[in-house]
């Protein structure tokens, strides 16, 4: 296990760096202009442009810019220009929003996917599976975009069932901060329900034509713990990772376009703020503390997955 | 007289419907199995012989399987039994050990813990701990070195042969009357394999245990069977003592299966001509005898299917499906590899 | 006389039904016989009519172009005279056929744009977007596939990792970052130039970082296939290696590339929405879907149809596109319901893909 644990954080560590420099390429490399020009954002002085020539040393050479721009982020010394404010303090001020709302969704999602995937799988075939097949596919293909408009007119604007979002802080007011969530949790967790019952299902389909579900059944278990106890405990082995994937993308994906939605003043509202007033300081610290973020997740995931699956854990399989 | 049959299979059929129409897997096949017997079913792949088994335990059970016939096990009938009354006979009474140890234990949990669950599917008040003793003693019983160490370890850790042991350790967890053996060496070592037909033939002599074994191997048959079932594209073609099989086969399949056979009790006999052809396929049966197509004595009456019949005068067990009349099989037989006259040196 | 005691692959492989069909034409029956599927790729089909007509609408009904402002103008609506956008700024409703077609769906914003008109230019956009895309990914995922699936080795390294990377990246935000400095500068590579509002930033942010979706699995699929018997035939033959990739192992994976395609002109078009709707994807004045929700969520309290149209069309385009991708799954590879001894290894192929990286 230990050895396991070491390889997957020193694969997180290359996974980082090449991160990183991608994240470099992105903003000093790629862009066509001058790239102080680029961060000043679109109406900057020149004054302004030239001091950030030199605060970033655009000047040096490009490993000396790679160093310059990792040091920036890691000693918090990201500031965005109009007004001049501390990236991190910005971030830091806007996690718990943003982790209510990843987290909260995810559960909502976990628990409901999963259901309706072991539901579905146990009638495949029957008319609940077939309802629920075409409910989860219509939750695939459900823009947030689509969703958020019409829950915030109707219920919001039209029947004022629900407050107007943003985010109420946790500690302030519980009940403000649980009204004030369940439309954007149930925005962003439409989609991942449809998904996770889809992949549920087919895994579990697959996991019961395998041959150790018929040693069950010949042991003479009941169909209920060969349900519960084969097919699905080893259904689930798949999607840890599944997961492990996918709540760090949502958290820098779709959950940026709910928060704005929802003018939830979480770190992906900021982040678009930030790109529609041309501000790249907060969007390469979003970028890259989020990457770093995802990755950790996954190696997070991983670790987890062995503990699930004893032959990854005891290193026979898995080197694909 | 013989003591009365356990397991006892009358006109057993098995047919699935797919997408290419209703695929008839297993077509009259009637046997008994007696206590403390070893009955075989033979025949290549594809031709039956784990439907036939896997409806025993009732493991085909499923929207598109129509099931006919009967299998009475002391007096209850598989077919008609309830799915509860099945489980409580699953694992209990009747137990399966598996073509392929590798995917037949649940890769996730404890061999041990596998094991107790399946007797604590079955004796209510038996704690875990109690269960996992139980698993230490079988897994001394089929012979796996430093079993109190081994038991908790996962199925991946063990190597196939030990894993087969492991999953006839299983099938005894609690003490059943028959056991039902699919293929159990056919994905193992030629030295293991030896070594687990000795286990089952030990368990079959000290514990009078009644068993169904099935195999593609005549080879496996000969080492362990008293009766033996030649099964092609689903229907028995011949069936009868192990000696009448391998000294009197009457079938041109059976003489098939006996001349791919090596035999280590004497130098090979030349090449024999391999059959052309493969088994037809389920969906499309030839007319009359399904062996037809790849049969070299195929003759005017074949093209009616032969009825499954005793047609050797003081042999009255001994039963084939093929219109030839013994005194042309024996010719024919002679002609195609001179099988069966020696008698055996034991 | 002897039998081959393992004659096992002709016995178990399902014989086809009819006689002569190949397997193309079974698929095709196949699906055909899946009406939902069939029903929405009529569906997708109609979509596509309605954004190919959209010059036809401009100059025929509405009289107006996508990025034609009507700000001060007024309309005659059944010889009344109305304002398109009123002095508090909010642009007209929908008028459907009532001032002849024109401002059918009102207008987007105080800018007083044929919403109608928008819409329809907007889907080619988006179309354009998620269809041009997916083509490039899926021939760039093949290549990488087949040349990390077939040489293994070093190739097979580079390009694995080099997918992994891509795909633990957050994709949307780095989607976004790279989306940006493009769409400010535009990008110049050699002699190939593009100004930042140019349709191929989009494109090229998004081809970019899908990639690893498809290529991951069809190296995967070429791992397998390159072990089997006809490749080694091939091989054996002495077909090349472009012979061999191109010729043996492609063809084989003809249903996957289908499946893939189709489901990935869905999820581009979605990863488009998503871009512009944040302004890292379609620059103004250009219009896709994704940037008409944005401006109509500016309005949603009193003309919430300018946010829930685009996003309905949206919807109903990757709908269909996710139920014909899954029912070309369904009828180019039907589970075939008779091997029942023939599935050793599913748990570990699904378990070496957590041991990436
Ligand atoms: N559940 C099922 N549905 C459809 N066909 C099946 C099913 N199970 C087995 N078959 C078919 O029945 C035939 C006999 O299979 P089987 O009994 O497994 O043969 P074997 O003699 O090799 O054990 C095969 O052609 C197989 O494809
Ligand atoms: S019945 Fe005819 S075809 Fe069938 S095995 Fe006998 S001789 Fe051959
Ligand atoms: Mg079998």
């Amino acid at each position: 296990m230990a050895r396991f644990v070491i390889r997957r954080l020193a694969g997180m560590i290359a996974v980082l760096f090449a991160v990183s420099v991608i994240v470099f390429v992105i903003f000093n490399v790629v862009p066509n202009t001058n790239p102080a020009q680029l961060l000043a954002g679109k109406n900057s002085t020149p004054v302004l442009v030239k001091s950030i020539e030199e605060e970033w040393g655009f000047d040096n050479s490009l490993p000396e810019q790679y160093l310059t721009m990792m040091k920036k982020i890691f000693t918090g010394e990201l500031t965005s220009y109009k007004p001049r404010i501390s990236v991190d303090e910005q971030i830091i001020e806007r996690i718990p929003a943003t982790f209510s709302l990843s987290i909260g969704a995810a559960i909502i999602w976990l628990f409901f996917g999963l259901l309706l995937g072991y539901l579905s799988a146990l009638r495949a075939g029957g008319w609940l599976d077939r309802f629920l097949t075409g409910f989860a596919i219509a939750g695939i293909s459900i823009p947030v975009f689509l969703i958020a408009p019409v829950l915030l007119y109707f219920l919001t604007y039209k029947l004022e069932i629900f407050p107007n979002a943003q985010y109420v802080p946790l500690t302030e007011n519980p009940s403000e901060w649980l009204s004030h969530l369940i439309l954007p949790w149930v925005t962003l967790a439409i989609l991942s329900i449809g998904f996770y019952s889809r992949v549920l299902r087919s895994n579990m389909l697959d996991v019961m034509n395998e041959d150790y579900v018929r040693t069950a059944r010949a042991k003479g278990l009941s169909e209920r713990r060969v349900m519960s106890r084969h097919v699905l405990r080893n259904s689930l082995v798949p999607i840890v990772t599944l997961f492990g994937l996918d709540f760090g993308a949502t958290i820098a994906g779709t959950a940026i376009i709910t928060e704005y939605l929802y003018s939830l003043n979480g770190i992906g509202l900021y982040a678009i703020e930030a790109v529609q007033k041309f501000e790249l300081p907060p969007v390469m610290g979003v970028t890259i503390y989020g990457a770093f973020f995802v990755v950790f997740v996954n190696a997070l995931v991983d670790i987890a997955y062995a503990y699930l699956d004893p032959r990854v854990r005891l290193g026979e399989s898995g080197a694909s | 007289m013989s003591p009365a049959p356990l397991l006892s299979v009358k006109g057993l059929r098995v047919g699935f419907s797919t997408e290419g129409g209703l695929l008839q897997a297993v077509d009259d096949v009637s046997f008994e199995v007696r206590p403390g017997e070893v009955v075989a079913i033979v025949g290549e792949s594809g031709s039956g012989k784990s439907v036939t088994a896997q409806t025993i335990m009732g493991l085909t059970r499923s929207k598109n399987a129509r099931i006919e016939g009967t299998a009475e096990f002391e007096g209850m009938d598989l077919i008609e039994a309830s799915d509860a009354e099945l489980r409580r006979l699953r694992g209990d009474r009747v137990a399966m050990v598996f073509q392929d140890p590798m995917t037949s234990f649940n890769p996730v949990y404890r061999l041990g813990a596998q094991i107790g669950e399946a007797i604590r599917a079955h004796r209510d008040g038996v704690s875990k701990s109690e269960a996992r003793a139980r698993a230490v003693e079988l897994f001394e019983a089929v012979g796996i070195p430093n079993a109190e160490g081994r038991v908790d370890d996962y199925p991946h850790e063990f190597s196939g042969g030990m894993r087969q042991r492991a999953m006839i350790a299983m099938a005894l967890a609690l003490e059943p009357d028959l056991l039902i053996a699919d293929e159990p060496t056919t994905a193992l070592d030629v030295t293991i394999q030896a070594q687990i037909l000795e286990l089952l033939r030990e368990l079959n002599r000290k514990r009078n245990l009644a068993t169904i074994l099935i195999t593609h191997d005549l080879g496996v048959v000969a080492e362990i069977a008293d009766r033996v079932l030649v099964m092609y594209a689903g229907r028995v073609v011949e069936q009868g003592t192990l000696d009448q099989i391998f000294f009197d086969p009457q079938h041109p399949y059976t003489w098939g299966l006996l001349g791919s056979l090596t035999r280590l009790d004497k130098p090979r006999p030349v090449r024999l001509p391999q059959i052309s052809g493969a088994p037809p396929s389920l969906l499309a049966l030839p007319e009359g005898c399904s062996f037809r197509p790849r049969c070299p004595h195929e003759f005017g009456p074949c093209i009616d299917l032969p009825p499954l019949q005793a047609r050797l005068r003081d042999e009255p067990g001994h039963c084939d499906r093929c219109w030839l009349s013994p005194e042309a099989k024996k010719e024919k037989r002679q002609v195609a590899g001179q099988i069966g006259l020696e008698a055996p040196t034991p | 006389m002897a039998i081959d005691p393992q004659p096992e692959a002709a016995a178990v492989a399902a014989p086809t039904a009819g006689g002569e069909r190949g397997p193309w034409s079974l698929a095709a029956r196949r699906f055909v016989r899946n009406r939902v599927a069939v029903a929405f790729l009529v569906l997708f089909f109609l979509i596509v009519l309605f954004v190919l007509a959209a010059p036809l609408w401009a100059d025929h009904v509405a009289h107006t172009g996508p990025n034609k402002t009507h700000t001060l103008q007024q309309l005659t609506v059944g010889g009344e005279k109305r304002d398109v956008v009123n002095v508090e700024g909010q642009p007209i409703g929908p008028q459907l056929f009532a001032a002849d077609g024109m401002f059918f769906l009102g207008a987007d914003s105080r800018l007083g744009r044929d919403e109608m008109v928008r819409l329809m230019y907007g889907g080619r956009t988006s179309l354009l977007i998620g269809i041009t895309t997916a083509l490039i990914t899926t021939a760039l995922a093949v290549i990488l596939g087949l040349l990390a699936g077939y040489y293994r080795g070093w190739i097979d390294t580079v390009i694995a990792r080099t997918l992994d990377i891509l795909w633990s990246l957050p994709v949307l935000l780095v989607g976004i970052a790279l989306g940006v400095t493009l769409a400010v500068g535009g990008l110049k590579i050699g002699p190939l130039e593009l100004s930042g509002g140019s349709l191929w930033i989009p494109i090229i942010v998004i081809c970019v970082f899908t990639v690893p979706y498809i290529a991951r699995p069809i190296r995967g699929e070429v791992l397998s296939l390159s072990n089997k018997e006809f490749v080694e035939a091939a091989v054996a033959q002495g077909a090349g290696p472009l012979r061999v990739m191109f010729g043996e192992i492609l063809p084989n994976l003809a249903s996957t590339i289908i499946v893939f395609f189709t489901l990935t002109i869905a999820n581009n078009m979605l990863f488009e929405a998503g871009l512009s709707f944040l302004g890292a994807g379609v620059q103004p004045p250009n219009s896709s879907w994704g940037t008409m929700i944005t401006v109509g969520v500016d309005l949603l309290n009193t003309q919430p149809l300018l946010a829930i149209i685009p996003g309905t069309m949206i919807m109903l385009t990757v709908l269909s596109l996710n139920i014909v991708g899954d029912g070309l799954r369904d009828a180019l590879d039907p589970r075939s319901k008779i091997d029942l001894e023939a599935h050793t290894g599913t748990v570990a192929t699904k378990a070496s893909g957590a041991a990436a990286i």
